[in-house]
């Protein structure tokens, strides 16, 4: 025994100073090649001063931005992002087909950005062709070309299962996509090809509606095969970081800053704004709010939410639009909760408003259906959105609030349980964190007052609570949903029987064939009707869930900037903002 | 001492060893997972995911896989919070800000602490030991986080004429950055070791060699100093050793507060986001600094005071 003890340590003291020699080596190697690298940038930078002599290789004179839109991203990958922080930084560094661009009233707008152009075929089998030419004179960060071949390349990467990235579906338009994303087929028979340097050819399996969106979307944005290939890490450094953006990185401490300037090789370099801009990685939300007035940071979005009324009132907090849904899910296979009638009633006797104006008080709007104010409908932006054309599944006006609660009580008593009597006691879950708390402490008390039933409230741990709440092991728990397109399919496909993000376990072959309807066509009246049916069954028939507000985005932006504008999936653009 | 040295050192490894073991098992029986968001990626890019990162094996497998990469000083890389990053160059990069951080604090924690507490020893019961004691009491009774906000507020922009220090950790601004949070972070062990220091300074100068020493005619700061204050030091560096783990591994709620980007705040997120590889890379770099500081501290022990024997059980 003790002698196997003895042998035991020997061989893990081996072991570990086997480690150690391991590690010093690694080290050793990193350290000449950081050099290296560091020798190799100063040498650029010093070239690139000479290039531009109005280049601020550093942050110093002239128009410096400090920004602050959350801690550390998790990847600036344009293709493994899935975060809104991560997608802004990618739009001031990368640029896609197309890029969202100023309409002059600080909304975004889409524009061609790396394409000059794009036609439109449709073929005799239904498919669509895309042929779409390249601008003239666009560069990466190092100076090379941009070609056809590195979107080509990029966007099989994306849609290859060995990347595995989260938007991989962004793209399951593409001809091929199904195949390819199952490893059923080689990634290189996905139908986009570079015909020549210039020009790209997409052959889509549909006329996708918002495909021109797709192509402004961050994830479709194209990379540098000889960088990224064998390079896990090429995202940390600024030497690999080679984008063909308004900006390129240089400099990232990790937990504190991402520091960027303006890319001289970019075809708009002249019209950009800020000389640096500085993505400060904060999460502490006091942290935020003092060093915004302190000066040190000239534009947030988040700030702790006792303080934001007091900003509202005072002007200096902004409220914009933002494509998403804060709704409550309920579990349409548990015992209860598979009456529709019982959770109709659930959803009917929410005040709206007092969430919106006594608990959360930062300029949401009350929900009256599921898809938000601001998704496109048949007119696209020039007219009437979806939410206007769909109208109410009930009414959210205050003086309606007694009626619904009546209609609520008789469908309780409809489904026997008249004034609440002999009603089970049911679980409300949601993660931890204060301004959900305070919202299901409000829910609780309007399903008891007005219903005359017991909800218990339970939260969890984040990650828990995602995990508990896919696998349906819940009767109601909060939910949420930000579009990442601007189209109701964004926020109707994910009801269809066995989808991913399909919380209430929700199964109904009407529902789904009315979306397969919705998806087979190309003209946008037929489409939206689809849509409008299938938000009827899921809303006016099924009350799946009870939506109880749509998002806003705040911030708050130092009154000396001017020039930001904004797209309501989230999206900030600094590019070609001015200091006065 | 060599000897002992050596077995320590062994025991270290097996307890590594079972750390490293214990917190993987755990680690994959806690519910939850790196891939889930409110977008829950589709099955077919879950496995995708799965497959790359190797979650698909059973947990035993991934045990070994990753005690054997181990054995090569390979940590494996981060699977959200820095993805594909390498967790060693991680946390070699957080840990140096942790540890200045925490070295700071704990370098005037004791360079103050000690000298108060025999300060308070010796004017034991006059008005100094009691306005001593009113301090240390609120300083071992506050949490750190009280402390760090109360000087943000003060001190980084809430009184606008007393704005000295900057609100956000930034190094580029030099000490000035350091000085609120050293002072929150050091705030607690220094009025502890004080506390500590009076108490065991006390009992020593009780002590028959301590009148033997006056009775000599010796001077009182002779006494206290060369005579007292070296066997009141044992129960100091006994609190001492974990401490300097401890706060040179980042203290969580500080960090927190002032944005500093260290180890102790990286490795709380790391457990939120179930990102494995580095909950296991942070927790056996932690155990290993914890262990070798309580051996550094037993060593310690041997120069305050010569009698005690580390080999044989103090024989």
């Amino acid at each position: 025994m003790r002698k196997g003890k003895k042998i035991l340590s020997a061989a893990l003291a081996s072991a570990m100073a086997l480690s150690l020699a391991a590690c010093s080596s690694g080290t050793a190697e990193e350290t000449t090649t950081a050099a290296a690298e560091t020798t190799a940038a100063a040498e650029e930078t010093t070239a690139a001063s000479e290039e531009e002599t109005t280049a601020a290789a550093a942050e110093g004179e002239g128009f410096n931005l400090a920004v602050c839109l959350a801690s550390e991203p998790q990847t600036i990958d344009p293709a493994l992002n899935s975060a809104v922080d991560g997608a802004i930084m990618i739009n001031h560094m990368f640029e896609g087909l197309v890029k969202w661009v100023d309409n002059g009233e600080g909304a975004a707008e889409l524009a061609p950005g790396q394409a000059e152009s794009w036609e439109k075929t449709v073929n005799d089998d239904g498919t669509v062709t895309y042929t779409v030419t390249l601008r003239d004179g666009i560069k990466w960060s190092d100076g090379q070309p941009v070609t056809a071949g590195d979107f080509e390349y990029s966007w099989k990467r994306l849609a290859s299962p060995e990347t595995a990235a989260d938007y991989c579906y962004m793209i399951d338009m593409v001809k091929g996509y199904a195949e390819v994303s199952t490893g059923e087929a080689d990634p290189d028979t996905l139908a986009i090809t570079a015909v020549d340097d210039k020009t790209l050819e997409i052959v889509l399996t549909y006329d996708c509606p918002y495909f021109e969106e797709i192509m402004a979307f961050p994830a479709t944005f194209p990379v540098r095969q000889d960088i990224v290939e064998g390079n896990e890490e090429w995202t940390y450094d600024p030497a690999t970081y080679i984008g063909n953006g308004q900006y390129r990185m240089t400099e990232w401490s990790h937990n504190a800053y991402i520091l960027t300037e303006k890319n001289p090789e970019y075809y708009d370099y002249e019209n950009l704004g800020p000389d640096t801009i500085r993505y400060t990685l904060l999460d502490d939300d006091n942290a935020i709010l003092a060093a915004y007035n302190s000066g040190e940071l000239q534009f947030i979005e988040s700030l702790p939410t006792d303080e934001v009324a007091n900003y509202l009132a005072s002007g200096e907090l902004q409220i914009v639009d933002y494509i998403g849904t804060y709704y409550v899910c309920f579990n349409t296979e548990d015992e209860i909760f598979s009456d529709p009638r019982i959770r109709k009633a659930f959803s009917l006797v929410i005040d709206r408003n007092y969430i919106v104006e006594q608990v959360t008080q930062t300029g949401q709007v009350p929900a009256s259906g599921f898809v938000p104010y601001g998704v496109y409908d048949a007119e696209g932006s020039s007219g009437d959105d979806f939410r206007t054309v769909g109208g109410d599944y009930y009414s959210v006006a205050a003086e309606d609030y007694e009626a619904n609660c009546e209609e609520a009580r008789q469908l309780l008593a409809e489904a026997g349980y008249p004034d609440g009597e002999g009603f089970p006691a049911v679980d409300y879950l949601y993660n931890t964190g204060d301004e959900h708390k305070s919202i299901a402490e409000a829910l609780q008390n309007m399903w008891q007052t007005e219903l005359g039933v017991t909800v218990n409230l339970n939260n969890q741990d984040w990650n828990v609570f995602l995990q508990t709440r896919k696998d349906g092991d819940y009767q109601i728990a909060r939910n949420g949903w930000i579009a990442d397109y601007n189209d109701p399919c964004s926020f109707l496909d994910m009801w269809y029987t066995d989808g991913g993000n399909n919380d209430a376990q929700y199964s109904n072959p009407e529902y789904d064939a009315l979306i397969d309807a919705a998806k087979a066509t190309s003209v946008q009246s037929e489409r939206m009707e689809a849509f409008h049916q299938a938000e009827d069954i899921l809303m006016g028939q099924d009350s799946v869930h009870a939506p109880i507000y749509f998002y806003t985005q705040k911030y708050m932006l130092d009154d000396s900037v001017s020039g930001m504008y904004y797209t309501p999936l989230g999206y900030f653009f600094f590019g070609y903002t001015s200091q006065q | 001492m060599g000897k002992y040295v050596i077995k320590r050192l062994c025991m270290a490894l097996v307890t590594i060893f079972f750390v490293t073991c214990l917190t993987f098992l755990l680690m994959n029986a806690v519910p939850g997972s790196p891939w889930l968001s409110e977008k829950t990626p589709s099955e077919a890019t879950l496995a995708a995911l799965n497959a790359k990162y190797g979650l698909d094996q059973p947990v035993p497998v991934q045990l070994l896989k990753y005690l054997q990469n181990l054995l090569h000083g390979d940590f494996g890389v981060s699977l959200k919070m820095q993805k594909n990053r390498d967790v060693l160059s991680i946390i070699l990069e957080m840990f140096p800000v942790s540890a200045k951080v925490g070295a700071i604090a704990l370098c005037w924690a004791v360079l103050v602490g000690v000298p108060l507490g025999c300060l308070a020893a010796f004017k034991r019961g006059r008005l100094t030991d009691s306005f001593l004691r009113v301090v240390c009491t609120l300083g071992i009774s506050m949490p750190s986080f009280v402390v760090a906000s109360i000087l943000l507020v003060v001190f980084a922009g809430g009184i606008q004429a007393l704005k000295i220090f900057p609100t956000l950790f930034d190094p580029s601004q030099g000490w000035k950055t350091y000085v609120l949070p050293c002072f929150a972070l050091g705030f607690y062990p220094m009025c502890y070791t004080a506390r500590q220091t009076r108490s065991a300074m006390l009992d020593s100068l009780n002590q028959e060699y301590i009148k033997t020493a006056r009775a000599k005619g010796l001077k009182n700061g002779r006494i206290i100093f060369k005579h007292a204050l070296r066997n009141a030091l044992i129960p100091v560096i006994t609190y001492l050793g974990p401490q300097v783990a401890f706060t040179l591994c980042g203290g969580f709620v500080v960090e927190s507060v002032f944005s500093i980007p260290g180890l102790g705040r990286y490795f709380v997120q790391s457990i939120q986001n179930r990102d494995y590889p580095v909950i296991m890379g942070t927790t056996i770099f932690l155990a290993s600094f914890i262990i070798l500081m309580n051996m550094a501290v037993d060593i310690l022990y041997k120069i305050a005071d010569p009698r005690i024997n580390l080999t044989k059980g103090g024989e």
